[in-house]
C-alpha cells in the first residue's frame, strides 16, 4: 500500500451507516404496517409507544457513545440533558393545552378576558395543584412553540458548554469528571424537585401525550407519527455522528481519548475539541428527550436522578463502546429486555425449593451480567458483531488503550 | 412513673373504709357523657367538681388520667388494676368486671393532671411532686401559682430548684403585682432557658394600630414611620383598610364583576364588550360608569395619601403595664447575644456530627481511591451491608449493648470479606482502567441492592441503639446533641487514629504508602502490590461496614441506605483531595459545616440546602480540581 | 423470608384465575396497577395482595354477574411514565373493566390522561391532596377535609396547640396539604409567625437541626404541635431524633398523615407512645367486619404478624363499591357502572358505611389514633362519616369549584360563573 486510496464519500467508507439506516427504515415501515392506526393492528398502540421511546433512548445512547466511546469522557450526567429537553418541550405542551382550556372556559364569561387574566388562569390551572398561581419567569416563552423548540437545543447546549468549559479548562478528567457530571445531574434533579423552581416539583409536567392543536388525532396515530419522528431523528443523528468521527476531526477526538497530553503537545486545542463534542452530544440528547417525553406522557425530576444516566452508560457499554451501532444495539436490547423482565411477563424459573421471579431477580441478573461484560467482553455486543464481520484487531502487546484500538493502531495494521 | 402512682392510689383506697361518696356519685351521674367522651374544651368544670368531692374523686381522676378507669354498661366507673377492679365511688372490689376502658386523649389528661397539681405539690412522694412540677412547667395557670405559694417547703434540693424556677415563671405570667413581676424578670435576666423565653415573649407580643394621635391608654412599643424597614407603604395602607378607615382599592376581579353587571346592549359605558379584553378599555368603561353613577367610585391614590397623612402608626404591647414590658425587653435584649452564640455552638455541634458521619462513610472510599485510583460504586452497598449486619445481629441477640459489641466487629469482618472478594473477582482484572472499574462496581452495586431487597424486603428494618445511647447530651435548652451522634463522632475519631496508626506506624502502612507513591518501584523492592491493594480494599470496605452500623443506629436501615451516602462520600473524597486522610477530614468538615450553614439560612427547605451544597462543590472543584489538600509529587500525575 | 413468601404469592398471582373452570362465561378482568418493585413496592405490594384476596373472595361467592373475576397484575416498577404505559396496556391489550392501582399522586397524574382518553375506570385507594375529580376515577382514600383538616381541628381543640410546625417531604401531597392547612390555620386566627414550614427530601436522615428548630418554637410561649406529612422511611430517622431530644408527646405532639401500622414496623415505638396519626381506619378499630377482615387477611397472606392499614381498607371499599355498581348496572361497561356507582353505599371496616358521592369521593369517618408500645394505635377520636371534598374550601381559587358528575357532568365546575372549567381533569 504505497499510495493513499482515493477518498470515497464517508458513507461508503462506513458500511454500518447504510446498514443502520436500512434496518431503521424497514423497522419503521414494518411497525407502521402492523400498527392499529395504519395497518393490521397486530402491534397495539402501547407497544408502538414503547418502540418509539426505545428509538429515543437509542438516540441518547448514540450521543453517549460520542462522548464516552470516542471522546473518552464517562459522562454520568447525560440524562440531565435528556430530561431538560423533555421539560422544555413539556412546558409548551402544557401551556398550550391549558391555554386552550382556559380560553374556552373564560369565553363563557360576559366580558372577554384580558391577556393578564388569561395568563393568570393558565398559571392557576398548571400550578394550582402545587399551591401556586403565578407563572414563574422560566415559563416566559412557554406560549410559543418555535421559541421553546429553540430552547430545547439551546438550554442543554449552553449548560453543557458552560459546564464543559469550566471543567475542561481546569483539566478535570477521568473519574473526577465522571463524579462531577453526576453531581451536575443530581443538583439539577434536586433543584427541579423543589416546588419553588417553577417546574411543579415532584409532580413534574404531565399529560404531555395530548398534543395541543391535534385534538382530533387519536393516540394510535400520534404514536406512529412519533415513531417516525424518532426514527428520523435517530437516522439523522447517526449519519451526523458517523460523519463526525470518520474524518480527521474524529481521529483527533479518538486521539484525545487515548492520550490527551500527547495530543495537547502536538498543538491541538484539546479543550475546544472536547467542548464541541460534549455540547453537540448534549444537544442530540436533548432532542431525544424532547421526542421521548411526549410519548411517555409525563416527566418528573426522578427522570434525571444519577441512576438514569448510569443506566445509559450501561447500555452503551453492553452494546459496545466506540461503535455507534453498538450504542443503538445496547440501548434497544437492554431497555426492551428490562421492560420485558420487569413487566411481570417473563416466565419464572422454578428451582427446587425456590422460585426465581424475574421481577425480583432481574436487577441482580442485570448487575451481574454487566460485571461479566466489563470483564470478559469489554467491546460489548458490537465486539461480537465485529468478530462475525471479520474485523479483527491487530495483535499488539502492551496495555489496551481503550475500547477500540485507536487511530494509530489502525494505521499500523494497514502498513 | 404511672404504675407506682396507680399502686399508691390503690393502697390509699384500700386503706380507707369502703364508704360511698354521694357527691361524687351525683357528679358522675350528671356528667357520664363527658366522662365517657371528654373534650379538653369542656371537661374542666367536670374535673373541678370531681376533684372537689374529696379523696375518692382525686383517686378517680388519677385512674382516669392513667387510663385505668373503665365504664360498665350500666354506667358505673371502675378503677382497674391488672385483673382486679374496684368501684370508683364505693371503693368496693367488683369481681369479674369487663368494663369498657376509657381513653382520654392527652389534652384531657393534661387538664386532669393540672387539676391534681394542687394536691400533689405537697405530696410525701417525691415522684408525684416531680410530676406535679412537670405538669406546671407544661401548662402553668394562675391557680398553680397560688398552689405553689401555699405549698409546704420543698426538702429535695433538685425539686426545690425546679419549684423555684416554676414559681418565678408563674410570677412573671400571672402575678397581679407588677413590681413582683418585674422583680422576677430581673432575677432571671440573662437566662436562655426555653421556658423563660416562653414566659417573656407573650409579654412582648405587639399589634400594629393606626390612630390619628398617640393613644393614651395603650402600652406603646414604638411608633412606626411609613416606608421604614418592615413597614412599607402597602402595609400601612393594608392596615388602614383593615381598620375600615380606607376603602379597599378596586381589584381587577371587582372591576370585571362591576362591568359585567352593567352590560347594556353589547356595550358597557359606551365601550363595546368585545373590546374589553384590553385593560385600558376596561378602565375607560369603569370611569364612564362612575361618571354616570352606576358604580361606586373606586378608592384613589389621593384618598390613600390623605389617610396616610392623617394617621400615625404604632406597635402596641398586648401587656398593659409598661414597667413589665420594659423589664422583659431588657431581659430579652440582655440574653440575645448569648442566645445567638449558643445557637451558633449548637449549629457547630450539628455540623460536627454530620461531618463525622460523612467522614466515616467516606474514609473507606478515600483509602481505596487513594491507593488504587479505583472508584468503588458498591461502597454505598457495603455501608448498607454493615447496617443489615447490625440488624441481623440485633434480631439474634436481644441485649442491645451486647449486640452492638458483636455487630461492630462482625460488620467489619463481613464487609471486609465482601471487599476482598470484589477485589479478587473484579477489580484486579480491571487494573488501570478506572472508568471500567467504576461501571463494573456499579453493576455490583445494583445487584447487591436488589439482593438486599430480596432478602430483607423493601421495608425499613429497626436497628435500635442501646438505652445508654438513647437520649441526648444537653447543656441547656439551646445546646444539645443526641448521644448517638456523640458516639458516632467518637467512632470517627477512633478510626482516624487507627488509620493514622496503621499508615504511619505499621509495616502494612509503609507498604501501602510505597505502593501509592510508585507501584512499579514498590514492586521492585519486594512489595507485592496486588496483596497490598487487596488488603487496603478489605480495610476500606470494612470501615464502610462499621459506618453502616453507625448510620443505621440514628437513621433507617433500608436497601437504599447506601445510595444516600455514596454521592456525598464521593464529594467528600473529591473535595478533600485524594490520597490523604486529612484531605478527607477537611472535605467532610467543609461539606458538613456548609450543609448546616445553608440549612440555617434557609430553614424552610432542606432540599434547597442540598442543591446549593452540590452546586458549591461543582464550582469548588473547578477552582481546586485536586481538592483542598492536593496530592503532590509523581503520584499526582498518574 | 417474608419476601420469599411474597415472591411465591406473586408468581401464582400473575396467572390468577381461581375457579375459572367452575363457572360459566368469559371471566371479567380487572387490572392491578401497583408497583411491585422499586421504591414504592413496600407500600403497594400490600394493596396488590388485597385486591387478589378480594377477587378470590368474590369468586368463592360465585363471581360477578355469573362470571368469574380475573386479576391482571402488572408492575409499573415505581417508574411514573411506566404507569401510563401499563395503564394503556391494561385497557387496550388486556381489556380490563376496572383498574385498582396507583399510590403516589404523580403516578395518578401519569395515568389520568390515559384513563380519560380510553374511558377506563380507576379506583385510587390512598389519601391525597385533593384538587382533582376525574370522571374516570373513584377516589376511595381521604381528601384533605377527611384527614388533614379534622386532624388539625383535633390538635387545636383537644391538645390546645397554638404554634404549628408543618413538616413534610418535598412532593405534591405535603405541599398542597400544607398550603391548605396554612390557609385554614390563618383563617382560624393563627398568626403567620406561628406557622413553621419545612420540606425535606425523600429518605432524609439528618434531622437534628429540624428537630432543634421545632423545639425552639416553644420560646414563643405557645403550645407547639407538629403536623407531619413526612413520607415513608424518613419517618424512622425523624422519630429517632425526636425521641433522642427527649420530646414527649405531652410536650410536642406529632400528628402524622403518612405513618400507619406498616411504617411503625420499622421502628422501636417505645419512645413514640402518645404521638398521633390521622386516618380513616386503624387495625384496632372495633367492628365485626374489621375482625373478620384481619382474620381473612392473615390467612390469605399466611403470616400472623402482618398488619392491616388504611389504604387496604380503601381498596376493600373501592372493590365492594365496584361490585355493587356492576350488579346494579348489570354490566361491566364503564359508563353504566359510573352512572350506577354514585350513591352506592357499602360497609366500611370501622362499623359504618361509605357512600360514593357525585364528586367521585367517599364519605369516610376520621379517626385519630395515639401510638401504642406495640406499634398499633389507640383510637382516641372518631367522627361520623365526612363527605370527601374534591376542591378545598380553604384556598380561594378552589373554594368556588365543585365536582358533580351525575348532575353537571363536570369535575371542575366554577360556581361563580356557572361554567365547567374543563371536563378532563387538570393533570
Amino acid at each position: 500500500m504505497t499510495d493513499r486510496p482515493t477518498r470515497q464519500p464517508f458513507i461508503l467508507r462506513n458500511p454500518s451507516i447504510l446498514a443502520v439506516l436500512a434496518v431503521l427504515a424497514v423497522f419503521t415501515v414494518a411497525v407502521t404496517l402492523l400498527s392499529q392506526a395504519y395497518g393490521s393492528g397486530v402491534i397495539p398502540t402501547s407497544t408502538v409507544k414503547v418502540l418509539g421511546k426505545t428509538l429515543c433512548l437509542a438516540l441518547a445512547a448514540v450521543a453517549m457513545d460520542l462522548v464516552w466511546g470516542y471522546l473518552g469522557i464517562l459522562s454520568l450526567g447525560q440524562m440531565a440533558f435528556f430530561a431538560l429537553g423533555g421539560y422544555l418541550i413539556g412546558q409548551w405542551l402544557m401551556y398550550a393545552r391549558t391555554e386552550a382550556i382556559v380560553a374556552a372556559s373564560l369565553a363563557g364569561n360576559p366580558i372577554p378576558p384580558t391577556p393578564a387574566e388569561l395568563q393568570e388562569g393558565v398559571a392557576n390551572q398548571i400550578f394550582g395543584v402545587v399551591g401556586s398561581s403565578d407563572l414563574p419567569p422560566v415559563w416566559s416563552f412557554a406560549h410559543s412553540l418555535p421559541l421553546q423548540l429553540l430552547l430545547v437545543v439551546a438550554v442543554p447546549g449552553l449548560l453543557a458548554m458552560v459546564f464543559g468549559w469550566l471543567a475542561f479548562r481546569s483539566r478535570v478528567n477521568g473519574v473526577y469528571l465522571s463524579i462531577l457530571t453526576q453531581a451536575m445531574t443530581l443538583a439539577l434533579a434536586l433543584w427541579l424537585f423543589q416546588n419553588d423552581s417553577g417546574f411543579r416539583g415532584n409532580n413534574g409536567l404531565s399529560g404531555l401525550q395530548n398534543i395541543p392543536g391535534l385534538d382530533g388525532v387519536d393516540q394510535a396515530r400520534l404514536s406512529v407519527w412519533f415513531l417516525w419522528a424518532s426514527a428520523l431523528a435517530l437516522g439523522l443523528a447517526y449519519v451526523l455522528a458517523a460523519w463526525l468521527v470518520s474524518g480527521k476531526f474524529g481521529s483527533v477526538v479518538r486521539a484525545i481519548r487515548d492520550d490527551e497530553t500527547r495530543v495537547r503537545f502536538l498543538g491541538y486545542p484539546v479543550e475546544g475539541f472536547k467542548l464541541v463534542v460534549f455540547t453537540l452530544a448534549a444537544m442530540i440528547t436533548a432532542v431525544a428527550g424532547a421526542l421521548y417525553y411526549p410519548q411517555a406522557g409525563i416527566i418528573n425530576p426522578a427522570e434525571l436522578m444519577p441512576i438514569a444516566s448510569i443506566y445509559l452508560a450501561v447500555w452503551v457499554a453492553i452494546g459496545g463502546r466506540g461503535r455507534l451501532y453498538g450504542a443503538i444495539i445496547g440501548a434497544v436490547v437492554v431497555s426492551l429486555l428490562s421492560s420485558w423482565f420487569t413487566g411481570g411477563r417473563a416466565p419464572s424459573i422454578h428451582l427446587p425449593g425456590y422460585t426465581v421471579n424475574w421481577v425480583d431477580w432481574w436487577q441482580v441478573a442485570l448487575g451481574v451480567s454487566f460485571v461479566l461484560v466489563t470483564l470478559f467482553a469489554p467491546k460489548g455486543i458490537a465486539g461480537i458483531v465485529d468478530r462475525l464481520g471479520g474485523i479483527m484487531p491487530p495483535r499488539r502487546p502492551g496495555r489496551d488503550p481503550g475500547p477500540d484500538q485507536g487511530a494509530l493502531q489502525e494505521q499500523e495494521a494497514k502498513a | 412513673m404511672i404504675r407506682p402512682l396507680t399502686v399508691f392510689v390503690l393502697t390509699l383506697l384500700l386503706a380507707m373504709p369502703a364508704s360511698a361518696n354521694p357527691a361524687l356519685e351525683a357528679v358522675i351521674a350528671d356528667n357520664l357523657d363527658q366522662i365517657e367522651k371528654p373534650s379538653r374544651r369542656t371537661v374542666e368544670p367536670v374535673v373541678a367538681q370531681i376533684a372537689a368531692t374529696g379523696p375518692e374523686g382525686l383517686a378517680l381522676l388519677s385512674a382516669w388520667t392513667n387510663r385505668s378507669l373503665g365504664m360498665t354498661d350500666d354506667g358505673r366507673l371502675l378503677i382497674v388494676d391488672g385483673d382486679g377492679a374496684t368501684d370508683a365511688v364505693t371503693g368496693k372490689p367488683v369481681p369479674a368486671a369487663d368494663p369498657k376502658m376509657l381513653r382520654p386523649n392527652s389534652g384531657v389528661r393534661g387538664v386532669i393532671e393540672s387539676a391534681l397539681v394542687a394536691g400533689e405539690i405537697s405530696d410525701p412522694d417525691p415522684a408525684r411532686r416531680a410530676a406535679a412540677l412537670a405538669s406546671i412547667a407544661r401548662d402553668g395557670t394562675a391557680e398553680h401559682l397560688a398552689a405553689l405559694r401555699a405549698a409546704a417547703p420543698e426538702d429535695d434540693p433538685a425539686l426545690a430548684v425546679q419549684r423555684n424556677r416554676a414559681l418565678s415563671l408563674l410570677t412573671i405570667q400571672f402575678d397581679g403585682d407588677p413590681a413582683a413581676r418585674v422583680a422576677a424578670i430581673e432575677a432571671m435576666a440573662g437566662d436562655v432557658g426555653l421556658d423563660f423565653r416562653a414566659a417573656l415573649n407573650p409579654l412582648l407580643a405587639t399589634t400594629r394600630i393606626a390612630a390619628p394621635a398617640e393613644p393614651t391608654d395603650a402600652n406603646i412599643a414604638r411608633e412606626l414611620a411609613v416606608g421604614d424597614d418592615g413597614f412599607p407603604r402597602e402595609a400601612a395602607i393594608a392596615l388602614l383598610t383593615s381598620q375600615g378607615v380606607l376603602q379597599p382599592r378596586l381589584t381587577p376581579a371587582d372591576q370585571r364583576t362591576a362591568l359585567a353587571a352593567n352590560i347594556e346592549g353589547g356595550s358597557v359605558g359606551g365601550v363595546a364588550v368585545a373590546d374589553l379584553s384590553d385593560p385600558a378599555a376596561r378602565d375607560r368603561a369603569y370611569e364612564a360608569l362612575e361618571a354616570s353613577g352606576a358604580v361606586p367610585p373606586a378608592a384613589t391614590d389621593a384618598e390613600a395619601e390623605a389617610a396616610l397623612a392623617a394617621h400615625r402608626f404604632f406597635e402596641v404591647y398586648a401587656e398593659a403595664d409598661s414597667d413589665v414590658t420594659d423589664a422583659a425587653r431588657a431581659a430579652q435584649v440582655g440574653a440575645q447575644l448569648r442566645l445567638a452564640a449558643m445557637t451558633g455552638v449548637d449549629l457547630g455541634l450539628d455540623a460536627l456530627s454530620l461531618a463525622s458521619i460523612y467522614f466515616l462513610a467516606a474514609i473507606g472510599l478515600a483509602v481505596t481511591f487513594g491507593v488504587m485510583r479505583v472508584i468503588n460504586m458498591a461502597h454505598g452497598e457495603f455501608i448498607m451491608m454493615g447496617a443489615y449486619t447490625g440488624y441481623t445481629v440485633q434480631t439474634l441477640i436481644a441485649d442491645r449493648t451486647l449486640s452492638l459489641v458483636v455487630a461492630l466487629p462482625l460488620a467489619f469482618a463481613v464487609t471486609a470479606l465482601a471487599g476482598v472478594i470484589l477485589y479478587r473477582l473484579v477489580i484486579r482484572h480491571l487494573a488501570h482502567r478506572p472508568l471500567e472499574t467504576l461501571l463494573a462496581t456499579f453493576g455490583v452495586s445494583i445487584a447487591l441492592q436488589q439482593l438486599a431487597k430480596n432478602i430483607f424486603g423493601t421495608q425499613a428494618r429497626p436497628l435500635t441503639a442501646p438505652a445508654w445511647l438513647e437520649g441526648a447530651i444537653t447543656v441547656n435548652d439551646v445546646i444539645g446533641v443526641s448521644s448517638i451522634r456523640v458516639a458516632i463522632f467518637v467512632l470517627a475519631l477512633l478510626f482516624l487514629g487507627l488509620f493514622l496508626f496503621i499508615m504511619k506506624r505499621t509495616r502494612l502502612g509503609l507498604e501501602v504508602r510505597a505502593v501509592t507513591q510508585n507501584p512499579g518501584m514498590a514492586a521492585s523492592m519486594g512489595i507485592n502490590p496486588d496483596r497490598i491493594a487487596m488488603m487496603t480494599f478489605g480495610l476500606g470496605s470494612g470501615i464502610a461496614g462499621i459506618a453502616g452500623v453507625a448510620i443505621g443506629l440514628f437513621a433507617q436501615v433500608t436497601s437504599e441506605l447506601g445510595q444516600q451516602y455514596i454521592v456525598q462520600s464521593f464529594m467528600t473524597v473529591v473535595v478533600g483531595g485524594v490520597g490523604n486522610i486529612w484531605g478527607t477530614l477537611a472535605g467532610a468538615a467543609l461539606i458538613g459545616g456548609l450543609s448546616k450553614v445553608i440549612e440555617f439560612l434557609n430553614p424552610a427547605n432542606t432540599l434547597a440546602a442540598q442543591t446549593f451544597m452540590i452546586l458549591f462543590i461543582i464550582i469548588f472543584i473547578q477552582f481546586r480540581p485536586r481538592g483542598i489538600i492536593p496530592q503532590r509529587g509523581r503520584a499526582a500525575e498518574a | 423470608m417474608r419476601k420469599l413468601t411474597a415472591t411465591l404469592m406473586l408468581t401464582s398471582a400473575i396467572s390468577f384465575a381461581p375457579g375459572a373452570m367452575a363457572q360459566e362465561g368469559e371471566p371479567i378482568r380487572i387490572g392491578v396497577l401497583h408497583s411491585l418493585s422499586g421504591t414504592m413496592a413496600i407500600s403497594e405490594t400490600t394493596l396488590k395482595d388485597t385486591v387478589l384476596m378480594m377477587v378470590e373472595r368474590q369468586n368463592a361467592k360465585g363471581g360477578l354477574l355469573g362470571r368469574p373475576l380475573e386479576a391482571v397484575v402488572v408492575d409499573p416498577a415505581s417508574d411514573w411514565p411506566l404507569f401510563a404505559e401499563k395503564a394503556r396496556e391494561l385497557l387496550t391489550v388486556s381489556e380490563v373493566d376496572a383498574i385498582f392501582g396507583c399510590w403516589t399522586s404523580v403516578s395518578r397524574k401519569s395515568v389520568l390522561p390515559v384513563i380519560e382518553e380510553l374511558n377506563g375506570l380507576l379506583f385510587y385507594p390512598v389519601q391525597y391532596e385533593g384538587e382533582e375529580s376525574s370522571k374516570n376515577v373513584i377516589y376511595t382514600g381521604a381528601a384533605p377535609n377527611q384527614q388533614a383538616i379534622p386532624a388539625v381541628d383535633y390538635m387545636m381543640e383537644e391538645l390546645g396547640v397554638e404554634s404549628w410546625a408543618l413538616l413534610g417531604t418535598d412532593y405534591v401531597y405535603p405541599r398542597t396539604t400544607n398550603n391548605i392547612l396554612d390557609a385554614y390555620l390563618k383563617d382560624k386566627g393563627v398568626a403567620a409567625e406561628d406557622i413553621f414550614v419545612n420540606y425535606t427530601p425523600f429518605g432524609h436522615s439528618d434531622w437534628s437541626k429540624i428537630v432543634a428548630d421545632v423545639v425552639a418554637l416553644g420560646a414563643g410561649g405557645k403550645k407547639v404541635g407538629v403536623v407531619s406529612t413526612i413520607n415513608g422511611d424518613a419517618n424512622v430517622g425523624f422519630y429517632k431524633e425526636l425521641a433522642a431530644a427527649g420530646v414527649s408527646a405531652d410536650d410536642i405532639p406529632v400528628m402524622a398523615f403518612s405513618v400507619g401500622e406498616e411504617e411503625l414496623a420499622g421502628l422501636d415505638t417505645a419512645n413514640l407512645v402518645g404521638h398521633l396519626a390521622a386516618w380513616n381506619y386503624f387495625q384496632t378499630a372495633e367492628s365485626d367486619a374489621n375482625t373478620a377482615f384481619i382474620e381473612e387477611w392473615k390467612t390469605f397472606i399466611g403470616d400472623d404478624a402482618r398488619v392491616t392499614n388504611d389504604p387496604m381498607e380503601a381498596t376493600v371499599i373501592g372493590f365492594n363499591a365496584w361490585v355493587a355498581a356492576v350488579e346494579k348496572a348489570g354490566t361491566t361497561d364503564v359508563d353504566p357502572v359510573l352512572d350506577a356507582i354514585v350513591g352506592v353505599e357499602v360497609p366500611n371496616l370501622t362499623g359504618g358505611t361509605a357512600t360514593v358521592l357525585p364528586n367521585h369521593h367517599l364519605t369516610k369517618p376520621v379517626l385519630i389514633g395515639e401510638i401504642r408500645e406495640d406499634g398499633q394505635f389507640d383510637i382516641v377520636s372518631q367522627t361520623d362519616p365526612v363527605p370527601g371534598d374534591a376542591w378545598t374550601d380553604y384556598l380561594p381559587e378552589s373554594a368556588k369549584l365543585e365536582a358533580d358528575w351525575p348532575g353537571k357532568d363536570c369535575g371542575m365546575f366554577n360556581t361563580e360563573t356557572n361554567t365547567c372549567v374543563q371536563v378532563q381533569s387538570n393533570y
